[in-house]
């Protein structure tokens, strides 16, 4: 139902007021100034834009080998409560323990949806509930999915869940349910809320800080500029994909 | 955009059709047995709109701001589920909150004497978020 | 021989009964095991989040690509020329509608959400091969229908031929659009190949010629009709070099990723140490599906009705072989997201997905096979769709 006042101008201003940041963060124009406030005090009502492109940076060499924090809290976040049933149950985030096979090194890390620039779930989704925010973060749309799972044939990163059966007790915040798909939302309802996902927080009150959250166009952000000094990679990189989730030392 | 509604004319036909229809068990019903349902007062003041249109709107007044939740990360939503049900959902004598759509509450009452099936709780919760203390 | 074909309805006798109470029992079997996934969840079948396509992809894959291939006998008849094949020219336009209804069935009642079919049909995401395959697949049914209408009406019979050559391409496109839903997957070692296309259309030629065979036998059987024997002749040999068409365009798959280094591990799995595939690869596909029944078909000795029939079947063992390998082996090889690195972790990575079939899963699948053969009985029980049994034998 399209309201048929026309915009006001307060709303009308607040736009103007997001491009014109959109604008002068390409520009980079003016260091120490803080670009994000700006946005985010304006992203309440208005759609959300590519000003900003939320990411993760995990830096393996902080993760701890048995540590399921993230795991945890994502679980707690989003109500995720298995049925025993490992092979059919939701898993978002989950810790992947990695040896060298040839070295030996061994390394731990959390692996979840890589919210790619080019989403190869996206890209198949015959009805578009396989979508990409205009900030970069991959979600699905559960009101038009049809639970074809094409797209989680498409992911290279198995980062996607099919609801195998009734779920009851869900979050507020975070609807699911029977017969479709789902996977990690970056926790976009706290991030709409200028909050950090649940996995990051909770490493961070872990004492690990291997998970740091923030805007990759920001680039005096501490992400940016975490990505900007460290040695950094994308998974599977020879697709191509562009992910928002970088990490070192694999 | 790669996103087509086409459904707004079908829509549109299948309301035409039921209108007929209704026009014509219009005697029909004015004497029925049914009992108009007994739905639960709301715990807050005023709704975002008048009861009238809110009986005849609902769905599309919450189609239309899911979208608008779900796609532009529009959060400050005139229409959101989770308000109704804020607002809409009873407690038990326990003073636990009682699931909107069970029989006998606010969302199931209605739908079951307009026999239509509701979808929205297959995912949504079905009682008020518990608030959560911020972190800052 | 002239094109003085003349078609008959089929008179109902104890087998044709026999034949359709089987058929329709399949298919609302089928029913009741897809309302069985429906209502208790996805948890009920063999899939789960690794393997998220199993036994109904596999039928329904089947029922599709032999589809587009049913259509042969028609098109080498009307596009072609070949007025031999007449006879069979309208059965072959009616198993192409009736096998992709019963595929797309199956496709359709194995969704998470089934009832959202209205959405499949209002959103569209143009980006995806599989938004483009719904549009193939009505697109096939309305095409093949109007080119039926051209064979059925003698004032319209002058469109045959540009009825047939719409659907003739048609039906090409849409296979490569089939076989593209696997090809375009880059994610995945087992799919993501150029090759998936031009073999999709050699395997509807190979299945859909097997099925035609079997129809064209049974339909001479419930009718009462000798079998046309040079048909039968044309099509065997017709069917032999498919399935070495086949064999030749899987061999190029399977020998192009051997090439690459990266992929000898996928090769490995599939060929040798993969448990049930390299199985129902060397022994389902190869063997059972390929040498014998072309052994069987370039015979002249085994040229006989139940040799054929026997051969067809074993053509049709081996399309499942194949398709169980291509979907689900596919998927249970695992995605090498950490090269160089032994994987561990709670969701299966690194380790071969497990997968096996559940009942509900297997009856869905038969259950589509069920309504394609019942729709196909209706039909030629209410209108002329098969050849009149006196056929006269072409002089020479």
């Amino acid at each position: 139902m399209s309201q048929s006042q026309p915009p006001s101008s307060a709303t009308t201003r607040r736009r103007f007021f997001t491009q014109a940041g959109a604008g002068v963060a390409l520009l980079a124009l003016a260091p120490g100034v803080r670009l994000a406030e700006l946005a985010v005090a304006a992203s309440d009502d208005e759609p959300v834009t590519d000003a900003h492109r939320w990411g993760l940076w995990v830096d393996t060499s902080r993760c701890a080998s048995g540590c399921d924090a993230c795991v945890s809290a994502c679980n707690d976040e989003h109500g995720l409560t298995g049925m025993g049933r490992p092979e059919t149950d939701a898993q978002w985030i989950r810790k992947v323990d990695l040896k060298d096979e040839t070295t030996g090194r061994e390394v731990s890390l959390p692996l979840m949806c890589q919210h790619c620039e080019e989403p190869p779930c996206v890209d198949v989704c015959p009805t578009g509930a396989s979508f990409r925010r205009e900030d970069g973060i991959v979600l699905v749309d559960k009101h038009i999915c049809i639970g074809c799972r094409y797209c989680m044939m498409a992911c290279p990163f198995h980062a996607r869940s099919f609801i195998h059966e009734d779920l009851s007790g869900q979050k507020t915040h975070s609807p699911r349910g029977k017969g479709v798909v789902e996977s990690c939302t970056l926790c976009v309802h706290r991030v709409d809320e200028n909050r950090a996902p649940a996995c990051v927080d909770a490493c961070a009150d872990a004492g690990h800080h291997a998970l740091v959250f923030g805007d990759l166009n920001d680039a005096q952000g501490p992400l940016a500029s975490a990505l900007a000094r460290e040695e950094t990679d994308e998974l599977r990189s020879d697709l191509k994909l562009n992910t928002a989730v970088r990490y070192s030392g694999v | 955009m790669a996103r087509i509604g086409g459904n707004q004319l079908c829509r549109t036909g299948i309301v035409s059709l039921f209108l007929g229809c209704a026009v014509l068990w219009a005697p029909v019903v004015g004497h029925s047995d049914v009992a108009t349902p007994k739905i639960p007062a709301a715990q807050g003041g005023q709704c975002v709109e008048p009861v009238e249109i809110m009986r005849r709107d609902h769905f599309d007044f919450l189609k239309h701001d899911r979208d608008k939740t779900v796609h532009e990360g529009i959060r400050t939503i005139k229409h959101s589920l989770a308000g109704c049900i804020d607002c809409h959902a009873t407690k038990n004598a326990s003073g636990q909150f009682v699931p909107i759509n069970a029989e006998g509450e606010f969302c199931q009452t209605c739908h079951t004497y307009a026999a239509v099936k509701i979808d929205c709780f297959t995912c949504h919760a079905t009682v008020p978020a518990v608030k959560m203390s911020q972190s800052p | 021989m002239t094109s003085s074909v003349t078609f008959q309805i089929l008179r109902p006798s104890s087998g044709f009964w026999l034949t359709a109470g089987i058929a329709a029992a399949l298919a609302i079997l089928g029913l009741a095991a897809a309302h069985h996934m429906e209502v208790e969840g996805h948890y009920v079948t063999g899939m789960n989040n690794r393997v998220v396509w199993g036994l109904p992809h596999v039928f329904a894959v089947f029922l599709i690509v032999s589809a587009s291939g049913a259509l042969n006998a028609a098109s080498i008849s009307s596009v072609f020329g070949q007025s031999l094949y007449k006879p069979l020219s309208r059965i072959s336009g009616l198993l192409a509608m009736a096998l992709l209804v019963g595929g797309l069935t199956v496709l359709v009642l194995d969704l998470g959400r089934p009832d959202r079919l209205i959405i499949a049909m209002t959103y569209y995401n143009f980006e995806s091969i599989f938004a483009w395959n719904i549009f193939l697949y009505t697109g096939f049914l309305i095409v093949v229908a109007v080119y039926l209408w051209m064979m059925f009406e003698p004032r319209m019979n002058r469109f045959t031929r540009p009825a047939g050559t719409v659907s003739f391409i048609w039906r090409l496109v849409l296979t490569t659009g089939t076989g593209s839903i696997f090809g375009f997957l880059v994610a995945r070692e087992a799919f993501d190949s150029a090759v998936l296309a031009p073999m999709f259309i050699a395997m509807s030629l190979s299945f859909g010629t097997a099925v035609t065979l079997l129809a064209m036998m049974l339909g001479s059987r419930l009718g009462q009709a000798p079998v046309n024997h040079e048909i039968l002749a044309r099509l065997r040999t017709l069917l032999a070099y498919f399935v070495i068409a086949v064999a030749f365009f899987v061999a190029i798959d399977h020998l192009t990723r051997l090439y690459a280094a990266g992929h000898t591990g996928v090769e490995r799995f599939l060929l040798v140490e993969g448990g049930i595939y390299p199985w129902l690869f060397w022994v389902g596909q190869g063997l059972l599906g390929t040498v014998i029944p072309v052994i069987l078909l370039l015979t002249p000795r085994f040229a006989g009705v139940s040799q054929t029939v026997f051969a067809s079947l074993l053509v049709l063992l081996g399309a499942f072989a194949q398709l169980y390998v291509l979907i689900i082996g596919g998927q249970a090889f695992p995605m090498d997201i950490f090269p160089g690195y032994i994987e561990k972790s709670t969701y299966y990575d690194g380790v071969v997905a497990g997968y096996a079939p559940s009942l509900p899963e297997l009856v869905l699948g038969l259950g589509g096979i069920g309504l394609a053969a019942l729709i196909a009985l209706v039909a030629v029980r209410v209108l002329p769709f098969l050849p009149q049994g006196s056929v006269k034998q072409p002089a020479g």
